[in-house]
C-alpha cells in the first residue's frame, strides 16, 4: 500500500518540481504564472498522499521524510514527469500527456475502495481538469501557429512520445492494488487516452506519432530505476535537507 | 471567559477570520468551514476543506481559527482537514460574491458544473461585459486575470471551480 502512495506522491511531486523550475523562466509573465500555479497543485497532491504514508508507517514519520531524505532508487515516479523541461514545447508535450492521462486516472481513482485516496482523487480531479485546458490550447496554438513553432511541437511530441507507454503498463504493486480494489486498471485507460491525444493533435495540424500498439516504450521509474535526470533534480530538491537535516524557518 | 460556547457563537467567531490572500473574504464566505461542533466538554472541532490542493494559504488560515478562538478564550479546540466532498465555488455566499465585487475582483459568474466554453465576465469596475481572458492563472490559485475592453482596466476573476 505504501508503495502505491509514494508512486502516486512521487508522480505529483516530481511533476510539480519540473515545473516549478520554471518558476522566474517563462516565456512570458502569464505562462511563468501558469506554471507556478500548476506545479503549486501537484505540489499540494504530494503533500496529502505524503500525509497519508507517513501516517500509515507511523515510526514517527512525516511527510517531509519521503521527499527530502530517500534515494533516487526509491522514487517510484514515472520516467515521463522527471523529463527535462526543454523548450517550452516539450513542456507542453510532456503537459498535454500527463495531463490528460490524470484526468482520466483521477476520475477512475474517484471510485477506489480506499476512501482517503478517493477523496484526494476528486480534489485533485477539479484541478488536473483545469490544467488539462491549458496545456491543450498551448499545443493546439503552437502547432497551428508559425512555421517554427509547428516544427518544434512535432519535435516535442516524437521526442516524449516513448515515454507515454509506461503510464498504462501496471507494476506488480499496481496489479496488487487494482486486485484489491484499490487501483484502478490503468492499461484500460489507453484507448481514451490516445483518443483524446490524437483529437488535439489533429486539432494543432500535428500528426500523431507512428507506433502499432503495444510497440517499446521506456519503463524502470515506476520500481526505481530511473533515467539520469532524477538524480540531478533531487540533488536541487533535497540539498538544503541533506546538508542540514530538520532545517526550519 | 466562556466555558462552553454554543455553536452559534463560534460561527460569529469564524466570521471573523478573513482569507489572507483574498482579505475582504472571511472564511465562511469562502465556504471552506465544514463542520463545526461544540461537544459536552466544550472542545471545539472544526473540519475545513482546502480551495485549491497546494493553496499556501491553508497553513495561515489554520492559525488565523487558532488565533482567533484563543482570543475569544476557547483553549479546547481541534482542527481537521476535510477533502470530499471537494471545495467548489459553488459554497461561496452571495455576501462574499457582493464583497468580492466591491473590492474589484470579478465573483464566479457559473455554477462549478455548468461553466461554459467562453465565460462571460462582466468588469467588476465599470460593469461591461464586454472583457477578454488574458491569462487562465492569475496571482493566486483561484483567480484568472480578465481585462475590460471598455474601461480597458485589467482585473481578476475568481474562477469557478
Amino acid at each position: 500500500m505504501i508503495d502505491y502512495i509514494l508512486h502516486l506522491a512521487d508522480n505529483a511531486l516530481i511533476y510539480g518540481h519540473r515545473l516549478s523550475e520554471w518558476c522566474g523562466h517563462g516565456p512570458i509573465l502569464e505562462v511563468d504564472m501558469a506554471l507556478s500555479n500548476i506545479a503549486l497543485d501537484h505540489v499540494g497532491a504530494a503533500r496529502s498522499l505524503y500525509q497519508y504514508a507517513a501516517e500509515i508507517e507511523g515510526n514517527g514519520k512525516t511527510e517531509d521524510f519521503y521527499p527530502y531524505f530517500r534515494d533516487v532508487r526509491a522514487f517510484r515516479n514515472v520516467l515521463l514527469v522527471e523529463q527535462p523541461n526543454g523548450d517550452f514545447a516539450d513542456t507542453m508535450a510532456r503537459a498535454l500527456f500527463f495531463d490528460t492521462y490524470m484526468v482520466l486516472f483521477y476520475t477512475a481513482l474517484q471510485k477506489s475502495s480506499d476512501a482517503r485516496l478517493a477523496a484526494i482523487a476528486e480534489k485533485s480531479l477539479k484541478e488536473v481538469t483545469y490544467h488539462l485546458r491549458f496545456s491543450r490550447e498551448w499545443v493546439i496554438r503552437l502547432g497551428d501557429g508559425t512555421e517554427e513553432s509547428h516544427a518544434r511541437m512535432q519535435h516535442a511530441i516524437a521526442e516524449l512520445w516513448p515515454y507515454a507507454g509506461e503510464l498504462f503498463a501496471p507494476s506488480e504493486t499496481e496489479r496488487a492494488m487494482q486486485a484489491a480494489g484499490i487501483a484502478p486498471d490503468i492499461a484500460a485507460l489507453k484507448p481514451e487516452w490516445e483518443r483524446l491525444i490524437g483529437e488535439t493533435l489533429q486539432e494543432a495540424t500535428l500528426s500523431y506519432p507512428l507506433q502499432a500498439a503495444g510497440a517499446w516504450h521506456h519503463s524502470g521509474g515506476k520500481t526505481g530505476v530511473h533515467s539520469e535526470y532524477l538524480g540531478f533534480a533531487l540533488a536541487e530538491l533535497q540539498y538544503l535537507q541533506k546538508s542540514y537535516p530538520g532545517c526550519a524557518w | 471567559m466562556v466555558n462552553r460556547p454554543d455553536r452559534d457563537t463560534v460561527m460569529q467567531y469564524l466570521a471573523q477570520v478573513s482569507d489572507p490572500e483574498v482579505p475582504v473574504l472571511s472564511i465562511l464566505d469562502l465556504g471552506i468551514v465544514r463542520e463545526v461542533e461544540v461537544d459536552e466538554s466544550g472542545a471545539v472541532h472544526i473540519g475545513i476543506t482546502p480551495t485549491y490542493s497546494g493553496c499556501p494559504a491553508m497553513d495561515a488560515i489554520r492559525t488565523g481559527i487558532r488565533m482567533e478562538l484563543l482570543s475569544r478564550g476557547i483553549t479546547k479546540l481541534e482542527i481537521t482537514e476535510i477533502l470530499s466532498p471537494a471545495w467548489t465555488t459553488d459554497w461561496m455566499s452571495e455576501e462574499g460574491k457582493a464583497k468580492l465585487k466591491a473590492y474589484g475582483i470579478a465573483p464566479p459568474q457559473y455554477r462549478s458544473r455548468e461553466v461554459p466554453g467562453e465565460e462571460v465576465v462582466p468588469c467588476p469596475l465599470c460593469g461591461s461585459a464586454h472583457t477578454e481572458l488574458l491569462s487562465r492563472f492569475g496571482s493566486t490559485s483561484c483567480k484568472a486575470l480578465y481585462r475590460c475592453l471598455d474601461c480597458r482596466e485589467p482585473f481578476d476573476y475568481f474562477k469557478c471551480h
